[in-house]
């Protein structure tokens, strides 16, 4: 006789996610396009973006510079790329943040219940009010000017200088970024927690006299991973779209770094002149948020435990 | 209903509270104050002009009297601008409440159309098409659709111009940049809404029952399919609001956004509060509102 073997959650949700075309594509293509920003640029194939060269700016696409220069001479394939580095790590590092504040916070709501719940959630309500464009705004300020004030102690703390203009000038973002954008993310957790914790398991769980803590962290939470995973997909893509726009406004990523978000704001000042300034580094956000967007709605569906089983 | 409209302008006023607080703290915490800038001013006239601001005191006491200038209606001055808030206010506000008002439009018009006709051509190439510019939208910041439209529209089209906002053909560009991420949005909420709906029985029935189509669909599908769509659109309105800053930035449109982020960077501390409070009413407003109407739509949520 023969067992059926069943299949897990993971291995169904891969199968339906490879049947979705786009999703599958975009998965690939963001593969690429990471492979392209973080290792490309460590090889000698690229040119340095800070190099400037006067003598040859707004050069055409050529073999020596595949996509041309910039205003200063600077090679764009290379900005494009590094630029995509800190875009990408914004968006990720803000979204961990705000899954560690955002699980934590809706977690210990809905297994607390009660009177808590109520507090916390009306806290959230109030957040959820506030207008976050506003509030990154003056926060990255405030983070950036203290990290700046603090400078001289990181040098001595951490004695490289890829690692201080890290903490100094990308992390005081991403931490703006995250703290002000978990409220969602609390929301789902909490729903998903309240429906879990009534499920038998729980129940043995604590006659076997677990604490709360190990019950909610060890036992419920790695259930809710299908959520928590799909909303992080659609997290990561608004975040890189928030520090985009921040860039873009002038508060967000300060010269000499660069992101997307910087590329767009000084492709649009040549946009008249050099259009391909604005429409390549365009391009390649654009492409990258699609497919982001893509991949995070094939989760959802993959993931879905009400979505068929064919 | 009553309750429910009390509870939640209770909310807003905490919101708003909560909301002047922070900014309030939050813009003192980075160095420097209003007058830093001010070129060739004598230490006498400094101390003369913090004294006027009161900014010569402990941060406390400013905060009180904050709220005590502010229940007497009163704003402050500009500190780089040297005009009252209110006065700047005045000139400003209409400029980005026409524009936030006719990206709105422009994404009603757009998105829920859309979302309609896609749900009820499910799985066509139609819906397919739709939903793929409708995450083109979403994924494509107006940052990058206002300087495309710019260059490829405005030159082509007469009476279009690439900046400025004088007669209203100028507010075209603006309001459409602006409008068509929040109308890929409702696109995709409207398209979702529709086909839950559709999937129901009463539906199936109405169907069985021989009633047109067209009936069935205008009659009964669409109070029901439109609930998430105008759930949506209180936030939106919301984000079309902040979201204006930006496109106020491409097409240099004298609206609220310039002066914001202006005053951030100028700690013109009273021109940012003036703002922020501004901005926090009208999005507790426009919240509420969309409450309300939802309430209405949706007997559900009354009990």
């Amino acid at each position: 006789m023969e067992i059926e073997q069943g299949n897990s959650l993971w291995s169904d949700a891969w199968l339906r996610l490879k049947k979705n075309r786009m999703a599958f594509i975009s998965l690939w293509v963001l593969v690429i396009i990471f492979i392209l920003c973080f290792i490309l640029p460590m090889t000698p194939l690229i040119k340095s973006a800070r190099d400037t060269d006067l003598s040859n700016t707004f050069a055409a696409p050529s073999a020596e510079h595949l996509l041309g220069t910039d205003q200063i001479g600077r090679d764009l394939l290379s900005r494009v790329l590094t630029g995509g580095q800190i875009s990408l790590l914004v968006g990720l590092i803000a979204t961990v943040i705000s899954i560690i504040i955002g699980v934590s916070y809706g977690a210990i709501s809905g297994y607390k219940g009660g009177k808590t719940d109520t507090v916390l959630m009306r806290i959230v309500d109030v957040l959820y009010g506030l207008p976050s464009l506003i509030l990154v705004i003056l926060f990255s300020i405030v983070i950036s000017t203290v990290a700046k004030d603090n400078e001289e102690y990181l040098q001595d703390l951490l004695r490289s200088k890829a690692l201080v203009n890290l903490v100094v000038n990308i992390l005081p973002l991403c931490l703006t970024i995250g703290i002000l954008g978990w409220y969602t993310m609390a929301r789902v957790v909490r729903s998903q927690v309240m429906s879990t914790k009534k499920l038998e398991y729980v129940e043995a769980a604590v006659s076997l006299g677990l604490t709360h803590k190990n019950i909610l962290f060890k036992q419920i939470l790695p259930n809710l991973l299908g959520p928590i995973i799909v909303y992080t997909t659609l997290t990561i893509p608004g975040f890189i779209l928030t520090e985009a726009t921040l860039s873009f406004l002038g508060v967000g990523v300060q010269p000499p770094n660069s992101s997307w978000g910087i590329l767009l704001n000084e492709g649009a000042n040549f946009m008249e002149t050099q259009p391909r300034l604005l429409i390549i580094p365009s391009l390649v956000f654009g492409i990258t948020l699609l497919c982001l967007n893509f991949l995070g709605d094939g989760l959802r569906d993959a993931l879905d435990p009400k979505a068929s089983k064919d | 209903m009553l309750k429910t409209i009390i509870d939640r302008l209770l909310q807003g006023v905490v919101v708003i509270i909560c909301l002047l607080t922070l900014t309030f703290f939050l813009i003192r915490m980075i160095p420097g104050d209003p007058l830093t800038d001010e070129k060739a001013m004598s230490p006498q006239v400094r101390a003369q002009n913090m004294k006027i601001f009161h900014l010569d005191k402990s941060k406390t006491v400013q905060y009180g009297y904050y709220w005590k200038n502010l229940f007497q209606g009163e704003m402050g001055m500009s500190s780089k601008k040297e005009q009252p808030v209110s006065k700047i206010i005045k000139q400003s506000f209409p400029v980005s409440v026409i524009l936030g008002v006719c990206g709105m439009i422009i994404a009603v018009l757009i998105g829920i159309p859309a979302g309609i006709i896609a749900a009820l051509k499910h799985n066509s190439l139609i819906d397919n098409g739709a939903m793929f510019f409708a995450m083109l939208g979403i994924s494509i910041p107006s940052f990058v659709i206002g300087p495309l439209l710019a260059k490829f529209v405005a030159t082509e089209v007469p009476y279009l111009k690439v900046a400025g906002w004088g007669d209203p053909f100028d507010w075209i560009l603006p309001s459409i940049t602006l409008g068509l991420g929040t109308a890929a949005y409702l696109a995709r909420i409207t398209r979702a809404g529709m086909l839950d709906i559709l999937s129901q029985d009463f539906i199936r029935t109405a169907q069985a029952k021989g009633v047109s189509q067209t009936s069935i669909i205008v009659k009964h599908a669409l109070k029901g399919g439109l609930v998430p769509a105008i759930a949506f659109i209180g936030p939106a309105f919301a984000m079309l609001i902040t979201g204006s800053f930006v496109v106020e930035t491409i097409f240099q449109v004298p609206g609220m956004g310039q002066h914001f982020v202006n005053a951030t960077n100028d700690r013109d501390y009273f021109l940012l509060q003036g703002m922020v409070l501004l901005f926090g009413i009208l999005i507790v407003m426009v919240n509420l509102a969309a409450d309300i109407l939802l309430t209405y739509l949706n007997p559900r949520l009354r009990s």
